[in-house]
């Protein structure tokens, strides 16, 4: 934080290629925020760093989102949510506006999946519509809703999405590219 | 015993993993490149494949060579790879390496090719910093929604189009004009009927004393000292102008840029809306599934705000809520018996002719204020300065009055009329936009009956001269005066009427305000008063040419007041506009307005008679004349090309050949949709195929390792580390891929 400059070296900026300069230091201060006695300033050294997810999910673009606790386990490599760096500028690149539709479906379906299983099933479903609404519907409209939704989405008839199945449906969803991309 | 065709489902087959991971995005890349290059070797990006190169490789160093440029040089950026960062370094390195191999030349094309990309998205990026309201629009997506958002970028084009009309007029209309002092130019006017009754133009700045108030009248109403300025078509009373290069034919030129800004709008508008009719399109789609794109597309990921997304969640809820209801609804219509439908039909025709009447009512009251103002205002009674406006302004207010109380009464009809909730709300937007849309055609309508209406015989000139020594003026005023009345009301409605809601709703708690509620931001009312703005304004730049830079200063004002209520009054509206629809709505109206406004301009231009007393058409009868009277002193090639272009014979087969066209693109549409059909299925039998295949391999794989050993252990040995599944890696039995999964690390 303040006035100090972020270093990296020219070969790191080079590895990101994600986003402009100016955007990676702008993200490492993001970063170092979260944490400032774990992030240090100077990552020359490519230090092992990872910001646990309880601190991750305060960050105010995430702070509001039903489902930051899973967009953050998918990205992290141990799966329980604790980011590295390279992880967060992962996140946050594969979430940007430019990102592409086919990166942006595979991830939404890994941030969807809730058990891991590969498959979008009921339970997950429930879950999802449940974060999604606060558990506002009573268990019958979510039933009711989750039996629509895999009818309308289901192509190989198992009763459950695939990652086909979820990638056909995505395609026809006129919204998703404008709603599913952060800004940071 | 064919054991190809039969899989024995009760043999405990363990469910393998691999037939149900997604695609990673390189077998995507695959796929798609396999369609497109047929037979490259597309394997030299991918590290991993390194050894099984150097094995397949039979050609010469040259051709591999040229393979590797090409793929280099076609595969994507190392960023939108939908792989970790550790893994993109590492391919990335690979890429690097290879690159080595280049030749010179190839090492040269691929950094020029990088350079320019990131000097591309530099430009871009600062381009995009450069548009107007950028970071205001952010904010109040960041709040509001999407929704919302596309309200204002409309806004904001607006703006840009109507200053894109003022400066059509001003260069081609105004400049010339302007300059003339400053050149050594002549003017030209042939009065041809110097001197008769028709070509009396009395002046109508005020003479002697003149009190403050009747200048306000008169910026307000466009006369007096403004009638015969700049602002109207009267002061135009040039025909040709000659500099010392050459004649400028303003006529010609002013009719050209008429019909010139008619035909920018049009395709400005239609390129803007291309976009948003193919989303159309395949939201109609959506009734299929509206369900799980509220699901899963529906939470707006850049909602920062609590508020905000405690809002997002209610109309999430309430959207899903409709469409359960829109179920249940649908189940019940398929019950219902003829009897029941009789009923409704019968009820839904008596509220039709209901409302027709009620338009009717409308019209018949807005021709009658016309026709009153006009009358008061011929007849000079002054009786005090509020009167005297009130009369100026009597068909603005009427009109007003009728936008303000129409759209209460239909959506209290639209009740009992028992459509689908989608429907009431679309045909309820489609009753205020007709309303809306000919309430302006009706008052140019009344305003033209008294123009050519002279009494008990024809008239002299055309039209009525005794009344309207220049009716161009007087539409011009006209259309002036509802453009600043539209503006004043907007203003007011925000001050005294929203302001003091928002004041009334915080403070004082009672029955009142829990009844009247926080105001809302309706969208689609906010577009149709917009809309209605534009389409004054393009009927009046042909009558008054500096109207667009007035519609330009009105929707940059209107921009930060709607703003500042939006963010000090507003709730966001439970019943959310999704933003890829609502593009086409707007854009679908404005073009409405546009068709309407080209019919009274092409209907003055072709039909009525010139005033003889002002304006630049003085010479001839009508304002269309200018151009045919110009096509005749062109060379008689260009002459004979004109007018056949013109005849009926062009036209018919052109009419035609449109219709054949029409036809061929909605049978082309009718037969995609029944590709997708299609396609749906074979997407389904790919899936059920993969199945099969899978379970044939796997029990293919047990029959040769029950085998003796001996041959197994080759089979094993050939599963070295390049072939890896990214699951289970105690996985018994070692399956041969042709395309190894690369391991994804972010799956656990």
């Amino acid at each position: 934080m303040g006035n100090k400059q972020t270093t990296f070296t020219e070969e790191q900026l080079e590895a990101y290629q994600v986003m402009l300069e100016s955007e990676e230091q702008r993200l490492h201060g993001r970063f170092r925020e979260l944490a400032p006695h774990l992030v240090p300033l100077d990552y020359t050294n490519n230090p092992d760093v990872k910001v646990p997810l309880t601190l991750i999910v305060t960050m105010p673009e995430l702070k509001e989102n039903p489902f930051r606790e899973r967009i953050v386990e998918t990205f992290s490599e141990d799966g329980q949510g604790n980011l590295s760096f390279n992880d967060f500028v992962d996140m946050f690149s594969a979430l940007c506006e430019a990102s592409p539709r086919e990166l942006k479906t595979i991830y939404a379906f890994k941030i969807y999946d809730f058990n891991r299983d590969n498959f979008i099933c009921k339970e997950d479903m429930d879950k999802t519509l449940n974060k999604l609404t606060k558990g506002e519907l009573t268990a019958e409209e979510v039933a009711l809703v989750c039996n629509k939704a895999i009818e309308e989405a289901d192509l190989d008839g198992d009763s459950k999405l695939s990652f086909a199945d979820f990638e056909n449906m995505i395609s026809k969803a006129p919204d998703f590219l404008s709603n599913f991309h952060i800004r940071i | 015993m064919d054991s190809v065709f039969n899989i024995d489902i009760r043999e405990h087959i363990p469910n393998n993993p691999l037939l149900y991971q997604p695609p990673s995005y390189d077998s995507l890349l695959y796929r798609r490149k396999s369609s497109t290059i047929g037979s490259k070797r597309r394997s030299s990006s991918r590290g991993r494949f390194g050894s099984l190169n150097s094995v397949k490789s039979g050609g010469s160093t040259i051709k591999r060579q040229d393979d590797i440029e090409k793929s280099l040089l076609e595969e994507r950026p190392v960023r939108e790879l939908a792989k970790s960062m550790k893994e993109k370094r590492a391919v990335r390195d690979q890429r690097s390496l290879k690159a080595q191999d280049l030749s010179d030349w190839g090492q040269w094309r691929q950094n020029t090719r990088r350079c320019l990309k990131r000097l591309k998205d530099n430009a871009e990026d600062r381009l995009s910093s450069l548009k107007l309201w950028r970071s205001d629009i952010r904010q109040i997506e960041a709040r509001f929604g999407t929704g919302i958002l596309s309200y204002f970028s409309f806004l904001r084009f607006l703006v840009v189009l109507n200053l894109v009309i003022f400066l059509l007029m001003f260069c081609f209309i105004m400049l010339p004009i302007i300059i003339i002092p400053y050149t050594s130019a002549n003017i030209t006017q042939n009065d041809q009927d110097h001197g008769s009754v028709c070509s009396v133009y009395p002046s109508s700045t005020r003479l002697g004393l003149v009190i403050f108030h009747e200048h306000i009248t008169d910026l307000l109403s466009g006369g007096g000292f403004l009638e015969q300025t700049y602002l109207f078509y009267g002061f135009y009373k040039v025909d040709k102008i000659q500099y010392p290069n050459g004649t400028y034919n303003l006529a010609l030129a002013y009719l050209l840029a008429t019909i010139a800004y008619l035909l920018v709008s049009l395709i400005w508008i239609v390129k803007r809306s291309a976009t948003g009719f193919k989303q159309n399109l395949v939201k109609d789609e959506d009734s299929f599934q509206c369900f799980c794109n509220k699901i899963f597309a529906g939470w707006d990921f850049c909602i920062t705000n609590e508020k905000v997304a405690d809002l997002k969640r209610s109309s999430l809820l309430y959207e899903l809520r409709t469409d359960l209801e829109e179920e249940r609804i649908k189940q019940e219509k398929a019950k219902r018996t003829r009897k029941d439908k009789c009923q409704i039909y019968s009820l839904r025709l008596v509220l039709n002719v209901f409302v027709m009447v009620v338009l009717a009512a409308c019209f018949y009251s807005i021709y009658l204020a016309t026709t009153f103002s006009q009358e008061q205002q011929r007849k000079q009674v002054k009786v005090n300065f509020i009167m005297d406006l009130i009369h100026e302004y009597l068909p603005s207010i009427v009109i007003t009055l009728a936008n303000f109380l129409t759209p209460l009464l239909f959506s209290v009809i639209i009740n009992f009329e028992d459509y689908s909730p989608a429907f009431e709300i679309r045909f309820t937007l489609i009753r205020c936009v007709f309303m809306r849309l000919t309430s302006i055609g009706v008052l140019l309508f009344s305003l033209w009956s008294q123009i050519t209406n002279c009494g008990e015989e024809p008239c002299l000139c055309g039209y009525n001269t005794a009344l309207y020594s220049c009716w161009e003026t007087r539409v011009g005023q006209e259309m002036y005066k509802l453009t600043v009345f539209d503006f004043i009301i907007i203003v007011a409605v925000t001050i005294l009427v929203e302001f003091p809601r928002k004041l009334i709703v915080t403070y004082w708690k009672s029955g009142l305000s829990d009844w009247w509620g926080e105001q809302e931001f309706a969208i689609p009312q906010n577009v149709l008063e917009i809309v209605y703005g534009q389409t004054i304004c393009w009927i009046g730049a042909f009558y008054c040419p500096v109207l667009p830079a007035i519609c330009t200063i009105k929707y940059f004002l209107i921009f930060y007041v709607k703003k500042l209520s939006l963010i000090q009054n507003c709730r966001p509206s439970t019943r959310p506009f999704r933003a890829s629809s609502s593009n086409f709505f707007f854009l679908g109206v404005l073009l409405i307005g546009l068709s309407l406004a080209c019919v009274p301009v092409t209907v003055s231009v072709a039909q009525i008679n010139s005033s003889r007393a002002c304006g630049p058409f003085v010479n001839y009868n009508t304002s269309w004349e200018a151009l045919t009277a110009s096509v005749m002193e062109l060379p008689h090639g260009a002459q004979t090309f004109l007018y056949a272009l013109s005849s009926e014979a062009f036209a018919v087969s052109f009419f035609v050949v449109s219709c054949l066209a029409m036809f061929y693109v909605i049978a082309l549409a009718g037969a995609h949709k029944r590709v997708i059909s299609q396609l749906k299925d074979q997407l389904v039998m790919g899936g059920r195929d993969k199945h099969f295949l899978i379970l044939k391999l796997l029990q293919a794989q047990r029959l040769s390792q029950a085998q003796p050993r001996a041959s197994g252990s080759k089979s094993r040995s050939r599963g070295s580390p390049s072939y890896h599944t990214s699951f289970n890696s105690d996985f018994p039995e070692g399956l041969l891929l042709v395309h190894p999964v690369p391991n994804s690390s972010t799956q656990v």
